[in-house]
């Protein structure tokens, strides 16, 4: 039955999230019935192929996940099998996979801030109108996402499904002179992401809370990044082996993706906000200054001032790579030697958009038994929703273009990897009042 | 002093003008996988002083992956209704302008944002050439449907041909 005031939005296709994802609105008089966010999740698909493939091959294949974050699935897969075969990497290993992340960091984060959210903030439609009216801003974003390509190139061979990750570390360790040739251009980066800082500063916010638990890695004396304990702003805190207990994975209809909650039943954030809510006092100096005068306190619970922290995040990122290439000497051996044994391994890391999870049953063969793959936006989607719902109630008084612009805006302030793969949906969009 | 004449598309093949070739696609999307086919296949063939680059379609590394160059060949499958799998277009774009918009590609976020964005930057290569293979199966998983990866072969000459400065015949 069609209610005389009953109005739905719809759109198909979500323009500059990355992937494939659809909206749906129903409003009926003064309520909102439903927000859904439909999505399509790849993970379930590599999940199933990797059942009887070797145990080393993950890291490699689960970079195919996802153009935008490789490293994420390369760096928990490698911590998860690395978890069931009993091996821990030396410190220099893991100082070059910090780096490698703070590359990724730095690139999806340029990205997302320059080409996919700063344009709603500005009233442009998209990345490539704000390009045509403010090349500069552009340029500057390309040249920020270019330092982060250049680590990327540098310590993982390439910027796209970078080749020169294994189980134990590296197949090559990048002589000192290739990183050190990264410092001059990391210097720019940092000063251009400081700018950035200052300039999504004074963007005009929402009022706006989320109202959610938050999620992240912590690791003490760090900001949390490729290796740590989960803990939650309620309290819960945990190791990546506790994950399955704590969070409870739901199939819903109308979503290829699985919606996590936490074990008491609370729906969670994993991202930018949750990080800086729980680790923010472990970011740099600089980075903390820079945040406090962008207004940003110990925590923040806006999603629309997810660019701010994100800004903040790509400051400590370009300070931590430079850091890390300063203090640098080739692990020798690249990689230690991970023998296979009959274990369940987990492991955690910190991707752009929010915890990435993995866990892998291996064979005392050395075959992968089983494999759980719980990406960021999977874990946020509830979240999202709940967010999408409560900023609709607010904002019915909007015609339906201007609430379909809004709520576009709201998906994004989560920076949804909505499909980590492809974008073969057609754009329809569907309105009835 | 008279300018030097621009070097003809011709002489990539010699180094002296940069090209590249840029296979679009995601291996895991079965079809999909015909613009990486294209380029390892162009692994034994291509003249060393051509790039080689294998990218998902955002459109930023497209337009990083081309900028600078005099010749810049894009590689991706497309969806086509009536779809004919394995059929090959190719387009050529000598005149980039602002408002260009691709034919087709299987990317929301691909090409045509990569041209759009690239002509607001003044990043556009000399010569855009975009060869587009239709798909017969864009369903999750490795291997190419036998139609498309009939043509991967074909469009790799088409390629060279390209690279060489005489187009190729039309297919």
């Amino acid at each position: 039955m069609t209610h005389k005031n009953e109005r739905v939005l719809s759109v198909a296709e979500l323009a500059r999230v990355e992937g494939e994802g659809a909206l749906y609105i129903r409003t009926a008089g003064d309520r909102v019935e439903e927000a859904r966010l439909d999505i399509y999740e790849p993970p379930r698909f590599f999940e199933a192929f990797l059942r009887g493939r070797g145990y080393a091959e993950p890291p490699d294949i689960t970079a195919r996940i996802c153009g935008i974050c490789p490293v994420a699935y390369q760096m928990s897969a490698c911590a998860a099998i690395e978890d069931a075969c009993g091996v821990t990497v030396p410190a220099p290993v893991g100082d070059l996979r910090r780096l490698l992340y703070c590359g990724e960091w730095i690139e999806s984060h340029a990205l997302h801030i320059y080409l996919l959210h700063a344009p709603d903030f500005l009233g442009y439609g998209s990345g490539i109108e704000m390009a045509a009216d403010r090349r500069d801003l552009v340029e500057r974003g390309l040249a920020l996402k270019k330092a982060g390509n250049a680590i990327m190139e540098a310590v993982g061979g390439r910027a796209i499904h970078p080749v020169n990750v294994r189980l134990g570390g590296f197949y090559r360790a990048p002589a000192r002179a290739e990183l050190t040739a990264l410092t001059e251009p990391l210097k720019r980066a940092l000063g251009i992401a400081l700018e950035t800082v200052r300039w999504v500063a004074g963007f005009e916010f929402p009022d706006h809370a989320v109202d959610a638990d938050l999620l992240a890695l912590v690791r003490p004396g760090t900001y949390a990044i490729e290796q740590g304990r989960l803990a939650t702003r309620s309290g819960l805190s945990f190791p990546p082996a506790g994950f399955d207990a704590q969070v409870i994975e739901e199939q819903v209809p109308h979503s290829t993706a699985l919606h996590a909650r936490l074990a008491d039943g609370g729906r969670y954030l994993t991202g930018p906000l949750a990080r800086y809510a729980l680790g923010s006092r472990w970011l740099s100096p600089l980075a903390r200054e820079a945040a406090h005068a962008a207004g940003l306190g110990e925590t923040c619970d806006n999603p629309f001032r997810s660019i701010v922290v994100r800004a903040v995040e790509t400051v400590y990122a370009a300070e931590e790579a430079l850091r890390l290439i300063a203090a640098y000497e080739p692990p020798d051996p690249p990689a230690v030697e991970v023998p296979p044994r009959a274990a369940v391994g987990y492991g955690a890391t910190e991707a752009p958009r929010g915890t990435l999870w993995h866990r892998y049953e291996i064979t005392a063969d050395g075959l992968i038994a089983s494999a759980r793959i719980v990406p960021p936006t999977s874990q946020n989607q509830a979240a999202i929703e709940a967010d999408l719902r409560e900023f609709v109630q607010a904002h019915l008084d909007l015609d339906d273009a201007e609430l379909t612009r809004r709520c576009e805006q709201a998906i994004r302030n989560y920076d949804p990897c909505i499909s980590c793969s492809t974008h073969f949906l057609d754009l329809t969009v569907e309105r009835s009042l | 002093m008279v300018p030097p004449r621009p070097a003809p598309l011709g002489s990539a093949l010699a180094g002296r003008v940069p090209a590249v070739v840029i296979g679009v696609g995601n291996e895991f999307r079965r079809d999909d996988g015909a613009g990486p086919a294209v380029i390892a296949r162009l692994r034994d063939l291509a003249p060393p002083s051509v790039r080689l680059v294998v990218t998902d379609g955002e459109p930023a590394r497209l337009v990083e992956a081309w900028t600078g160059t005099a010749l810049a060949i894009v590689v991706d499958a497309v969806r086509a209704e009536p779809p004919h799998p394995g059929k090959i277009h190719r387009f050529v774009l000598d005149q980039p302008r602002a408002g260009a918009r691709r034919e087709a590609s299987s990317h929301g976020l691909g090409l045509d944002d990569a041209i759009a964005l690239a002509v607001a930057l003044d990043r556009m290569p000399g010569r855009l050439v975009v060869h587009a293979i239709e798909a017969a199966d864009l369903t999750q998983g490795p291997g190419l449907s036998p139609p498309v990866a009939a043509a991967v072969d074909t469009v790799a000459r088409a390629v060279l041909a390209d690279l060489d400065g005489q187009p190729s015949e039309r297919t």
